[in-house]
């Protein structure tokens, strides 16, 4: 049961990041792909950082951030009772934060590909913004989605650093997959380094595989 | 009686054009609106179903506001009762033909109300399929089903037939004005196709630079430009050989490439790409229907 402990937790991380993600990212990234002001450079440079900054560095902030004698750190551990730093809900807020421009990007790419015609049409159809949201513009999205979901679900699987900044690695709360292969090779423990590496391969593999025959599918029939 | 008051900025590359518009129609009208593109004639049909937000203005449809921006009323698109078909058919591609049009109505809506529409527009055998499987012609069949099946106060037709090859566009054309008179619709159509005007409208509004710079019957308001003794089309110049003394420029007027003789002199101002006009006149031409 242990040694499957890492891979459980791994993916349990990846789907509620994933969950949360998408409730948060999909208005933000229509709100970006909608709207047009002086500061969208900023934001849109802001949610892309977790691209190009090591995770060290954003695994440094957010420790700091995190930490109780600081004051987002201490807030939330007063009003939530939660100690982010390792601890498998600041893994969470971390994960979210380092997956984000996984699920804005191309969910954002979704909406500006859409023709603005098929919302205008929707709201002379005697529609409200929020009926034309749900039937029309999400389903005539639904790659990006697809995408947006799987590129968040495996990525927040492969992190590493940002993991071992935050978390700490503590067996049973923190120690997910990714960590639990190094900690194996570090102990010159190759079998299950090797298990635990075929796991997270076959898992990224078949869900980058199920996308792009989705994908393919949608091409050819212009929806799913 | 639909009275529009429309005044809106238009931004374009040339800097600020304001449209101006002053307009009564008639209840079961036909007008259509024509223009050079950049007119502002899109942007009247999206003034009147409220896509886009005058500066400032007044809508009144059988004595009832939808806009009057002296009062701060602005009834937004879902209020207005509007139908909208856009040359683009912007059907929904996850709904089918029969979903597309339902979903124009309330949940609690008489299938008798969608049947009908389906039955005029002819679609019975398309109801079932995805707008990615149709063609253009059943596109846009499908799109206008979809904008009267709410029997609209005003239609509003935004050059919906010009993707259009002219077979399909003459049946769309029937469509349209069945569904015109059988519903008692009034209609707006944005078009630049003459003949297309000439068939459909009562009326035809002429719209250069945001102000409308003449109306009536298509007959009358054309009469003055275009009618007359003799042959006048523009075009591209292509191609110039020269010969000895004169010289064959190749022009290109539509699709069809015509050649034209031109003096020397005439055509040593010439050269490809430039704009013509070749004008022919005092003969007197067949004429064949096809």
């Amino acid at each position: 049961m242990n040694e499957f402990q890492p891979i459980i937790l791994s993916l349990e991380l990846a789907a509620i990041t994933t969950l949360i993600l998408f409730v948060v990212a999909v208005p933000l990234a229509y709100w970006l792909a909608e709207k047009d002001f002086k500061l969208k450079p900023v934001v849109s440079a802001l949610i892309s950082m977790p691209l190009v900054l090591p995770p060290t560095v954003l695994g440094f902030y957010l420790l700091v951030a995190f930490s109780p004698n600081n004051f987002f750190g201490s807030a939330v551990e007063n009003i939530f009772n939660v100690r982010l730093v390792f601890s498998f809900e600041g893994l969470i807020i971390a994960s979210i934060i380092y997956s984000l421009p996984f699920m804005v990007n191309p969910v954002q790419a979704g909406f500006e590909n859409l023709s603005p015609s098929l919302k205008e049409a929707s709201y002379t159809l005697g529609k409200s913004k929020f009926q034309t949201f749900t039937k029309v513009l999400l389903p005539n999205i639904k790659p990006s989605l697809l995408t947006g979901i799987v590129l968040s679900f495996a990525h927040t699987i492969g992190e590493f650093g940002i993991v071992l900044m935050i978390g700490g690695n503590i067996p049973g709360k923190t120690r997910v997959a990714s960590l639990a292969i190094y900690d194996e090779v570090e102990a010159m423990n190759y079998h299950s380094a090797n298990l635990y590496a075929l796991v997270l391969f076959v898992i990224t593999f078949s869900i980058l595989l199920t996308v792009y025959i989705f994908n393919r599918k949608y091409l050819k029939l212009g929806r799913l | 009686m639909i009275a529009l008051d429309l005044y809106k900025i238009l931004k374009t590359s040339d800097g600020d054009l304001p449209l101006d518009i002053k307009l009564d129609i008639k209840e079961g009208e036909f007008i259509t609106i024509e223009g050079h593109s950049g007119a502002g004639k899109t942007t009247i049909l999206k003034l009147i179903a409220g896509l886009i937000k005058g500066d400032k203005g007044k809508i009144t449809v059988d004595k009832k506001e939808w806009l009057n921006t002296d009062k701060n009323i602005f009834l937004p698109p879902q209020k207005r009762n509007v139908g909208f078909v856009f040359q683009e058919y912007s059907l929904f591609p996850n709904m089918s033909v029969y979903e597309n049009i339902t979903f124009a109505m309330e949940k609690t809506h008489h299938k008798n109300q969608v049947n009908e529409i389906i039955d005029i527009m002819e679609l019975e055998k398309l109801k079932d399929r995805y707008p990615l499987t149709l063609s253009g012609g059943q596109k846009q069949r499908a799109a206008l089903a979809r904008a009267i099946v709410r029997k609209p106060d005003i239609l509003l037709l935004d050059e919906p037939l010009s993707a259009l090859d002219i077979e399909m566009r003459l049946k769309l054309q029937d469509y349209i004005l069945k569904v015109h008179r059988l519903l008692n619709l009034t209609t707006i159509l944005v078009s630049h196709d003459i003949s297309e005007i000439f068939k459909m409208s009562d009326r035809v509004i002429r719209l250069d630079k945001g102000k409308i710079i003449d109306e009536g019957i298509a007959h009358d308001v054309y009469r003055k430009n275009y009618i007359s003794g003799k042959f006048r089309f523009t075009g591209d110049v292509l191609k110039i050989e020269k010969d000895e003394v004169v010289s064959i420029v190749s022009v290109l007027i539509g699709n069809n490439i015509i050649k034209v003789i031109a003096a020397g002199e005439e055509a040593d101002d010439l050269k490809p790409g430039d704009k013509v006009m070749v004008v022919s006149k005092a003969f007197n031409p067949l004429i064949i229907k096809l």
